[in-house]
């Protein structure tokens, strides 16, 4: 390994994305970092409205410029995106970081053959011809495993299944070999087995290419399947990290607490209720002061002083792994066997 | 394609003899006698019985509509004009033109008010529109916004005659509406009809700006103009290549509609202007009980909006994808 392989390939400091409406600042994304290295998927997950799409279309610079404030630094590769030109950006889209979106139907135009759509980006980022990128979209069809690609390359999206559509997606993120992908909920809309094959997929062309991956979900299942670090976010911010194992076998956040404790298990017993974190995401309009989660939060009474809702928690990192909560390694402990007990019985 | 075909001409030609056959009717509830003013001040019952049936107005009312209906496909025998070949559609009562020759000798004034000012309206309608939708909430947005409010308010007896006093009268810019065929003289046919064209594009290009600024807006949120923007494409391109695409069905459909009634005359322009188009002739044989030129303007104009509307399906097929047409 050479000295530039350590850079990490994507590294966002401090990021804030704020957006003016008419009611006022939303606070979508509030103090975020986290690196992500070449070849490794970091996993993020958080409820709707937890801020994962935000951060993840202001990378790709998709974010309305006229009521969006973006603030901190995104670097790729040693490039820094935030404020760079359209130019600049329009050459990396596609190209060297692209987006598979979660609703393949509503994210493919449908004016276009699914062809056209996989091609235009070969074209635009290497000057191909239409029949070089005609045969680069059969070829991408063909490695996304969509049968007959030579036919279905003139379909269009709305003429695909939803599992054909999500490859086909995909195929037009990978055409042009993008070291870094995001894909937000790539298998939300579909049925079990098609979120199988794609998972798959996307594990192949990862081992293929060495591309980094971002992947945005709600689903912890998804999460254990895929990623090698996993970021959990709340309200904006950050509230737990760490490799994917610690995060699910010995996760250090209430939150994080809540989330697993809502799957439902496939082996314990079928008559054990879920367990649903009370309340409702928070308004980023007006965020819940200190800790954003403590108005759901269970141990708030736990901390001394109060400080759960005028102090906001630090994210401290060691070693890749960090928690943003007041309570002390003790008590964490003791409350997540007692809350590990209950769940057994 | 062809089912579609087949279909809609079956359709259209339903419509077209419901039509006829409402004019018809409508025609009769109206209580004056076309003979008896034919046959002016000195008229003995002898000399009306004989217009009646000249006219072909002595038989009853389901007759007279058959022999109407016969004429289009195989031509008629009038007593005292001679016979009229297939298609006919019968002659005036009040000049004894016939009908289909005085339709066509009109058409011409009318298509060229109609496909002009359409091009005026569509050019600077959509444009506006667009630039609109592209500048969301800015000053030149709200400019457009409200000025297009204002210009499809006003009414075309009241700028057309405001336009001829200044843009004619006091300053000679542009010359006097008037109609030249095409054919004959080029310029004098574009320098005739400017005025009229740009009034009523005036009042049509609102609308249009409009409707180009509200799909636009809608069709710039869609995911897929999203997702062409993150596959690094140029703000121009995803513009005219995906956003405009899915606003223009809608505006293809209310253009076809809109075209369909230009052709069927615009009445209150061609008497602003003095235009002798399809509009006035309508009207005047409404005023002078002549129904054979009535019915004949009547189901020529129908034809035009039920044609133009199959036109237009069928241009919304090629548009979007998604529609088959059967």
């Amino acid at each position: 390994m050479t000295s530039t392989d350590q850079q990490p390939f994507l590294s966002i400091k401090d990021l804030k994305v704020h957006f003016s409406t008419e009611d006022g600042t939303v606070k979508a994304v509030d103090g975020l970092s986290f690196d992500l290295m070449r070849g490794k998927t970091l996993g993020i997950v958080g409820e709707s409205g937890s801020g994962k799409s935000v951060t993840n279309l202001t990378i790709l610079g998709l974010h309305n410029p006229d009521s969006t404030t973006v603030e901190g630094s995104i670097e790729l590769d040693g490039e820094e995106l935030n404020g760079a030109s359209d130019k600049t950006l329009e050459k990396l889209r596609g190209n060297k970081m692209s987006m598979i979106f979660q609703d393949a139907l509503a994210s493919l135009s449908p004016y276009h053959t699914i062809g056209t759509q996989i091609g235009e980006v070969y074209r635009k980022h290497t000057g191909a011809s239409k029949k070089v990128a005609r045969a680069r979209a059969i070829e991408m069809l063909t490695r996304v495993g969509i049968p007959q690609p030579d036919v279905r390359v003139d379909d269009y999206p709305h003429q695909f299944s939803g599992g054909m559509r999500q490859r086909a997606m995909i195929a037009m993120a990978l055409v042009c070999d993008p070291e870094l992908l995001i894909a937000d909920e790539p298998t939300t809309a579909l049925d079990v087995t098609v979120q199988a094959q794609i998972m798959d997929l996307l594990k192949d062309l990862q081992k293929e290419f060495g591309t980094a991956i971002i992947f945005i979900t709600h689903d912890l299942g998804v999460i254990a399947d895929i990623a090698d670090d996993v970021l959990v976010m709340y309200g904006g911010r950050c509230v737990e990290r760490g490799p994917k194992e610690e995060v699910l076998r010995t996760p250090q956040h209430p939150y994080t607490w809540g989330l697993l404790g809502s799957m439902p298990s496939l082996d314990g017993p079928v008559d054990v209720p879920l367990n649903p974190i009370p309340g409702s995401p928070p308004s980023l309009l007006n965020p819940p002061s200190g800790c954003r989660f403590h108005p759901r939060c269970a141990f708030v009474e736990k901390v001394e002083g109060g400080r759960c809702s005028t102090e906001r928690p630090l994210l401290e990192i060691v070693d890749g792994r960090g928690k943003a909560c007041h309570l002390t390694d003790d008590q964490r402990r003791e409350f997540f066997a007692d809350l590990a007990a209950s769940k057994a019985h | 394609m062809l089912r579609f075909l087949v279909r809609r001409f079956i359709g259209a030609a339903i419509t077209l003899l419901i039509i006829s056959a409402i004019t018809f009717m409508l025609f009769y509830a109206v209580p004056r006698d076309p003979a008896r003013i034919a046959c002016g001040k000195v008229c003995t019952p002898e000399t009306l019985e004989v217009i009646r049936h000249n006219m072909g107005i002595s038989d009853p009312l389901p007759v007279q509509y058959w022999h109407w209906l016969e004429a289009i496909f195989v031509g008629r025998d009038y007593s005292g004009f001679g016979h009229c070949d297939a298609p006919c559609l019968g002659y005036s009562f009040v000049n004894r033109e016939p009908v289909l020759a005085t339709v066509w000798d009109r058409f011409p004034t009318t298509a060229s008010l109609a496909i002009g000012s359409s091009v005026v309206f569509l050019i600077f309608g959509i444009g506006t529109g667009m630039l609109a939708a592209v500048k969301q909430g800015k000053a030149l947005d709200k400019i457009a916004s409200s000025g297009s409010l204002i210009a499809s308010s006003m009414q075309i007896y009241f700028v057309g005659p405001v336009a001829l006093y200044f843009l004619v009268y006091q300053t000679h810019l542009l010359d006097q509406p008037s109609y030249t065929p095409f054919s004959e003289n080029p310029g004098a046919w574009f320098n005739g009809l400017l005025v009229p064209w740009l009034v009523l594009a005036l009042i049509w290009t609102a609308n249009y700006t409009r409707m180009t600024r509200s799909q636009l807006v809608e069709s710039l949120t869609e995911d897929y103009v999203r997702t062409a923007r993150a596959k690094g494409l140029s703000r121009r391109n995803v513009f005219f290549r995906f956003a405009w695409r899915g606003a223009m069905g809608p505006i293809v459909t209310i253009f076809g509609l809109d075209m369909g009634v230009l052709l069927g005359g615009a009445m209150i322009t061609e008497k602003t202007f003095s235009l002798q188009g399809l509009g006035m002739l309508s009207v005047k044989s409404v005023f002078s009980n002549d129904l054979p030129m009535l019915l004949g303007v009547m189901v020529i104009t129908a034809a035009f909006v039920v044609f133009s509307n199959i036109i237009v399906d069928a241009c919304y097929a090629l548009i979007d994808p998604r529609i088959r047409l059967a």
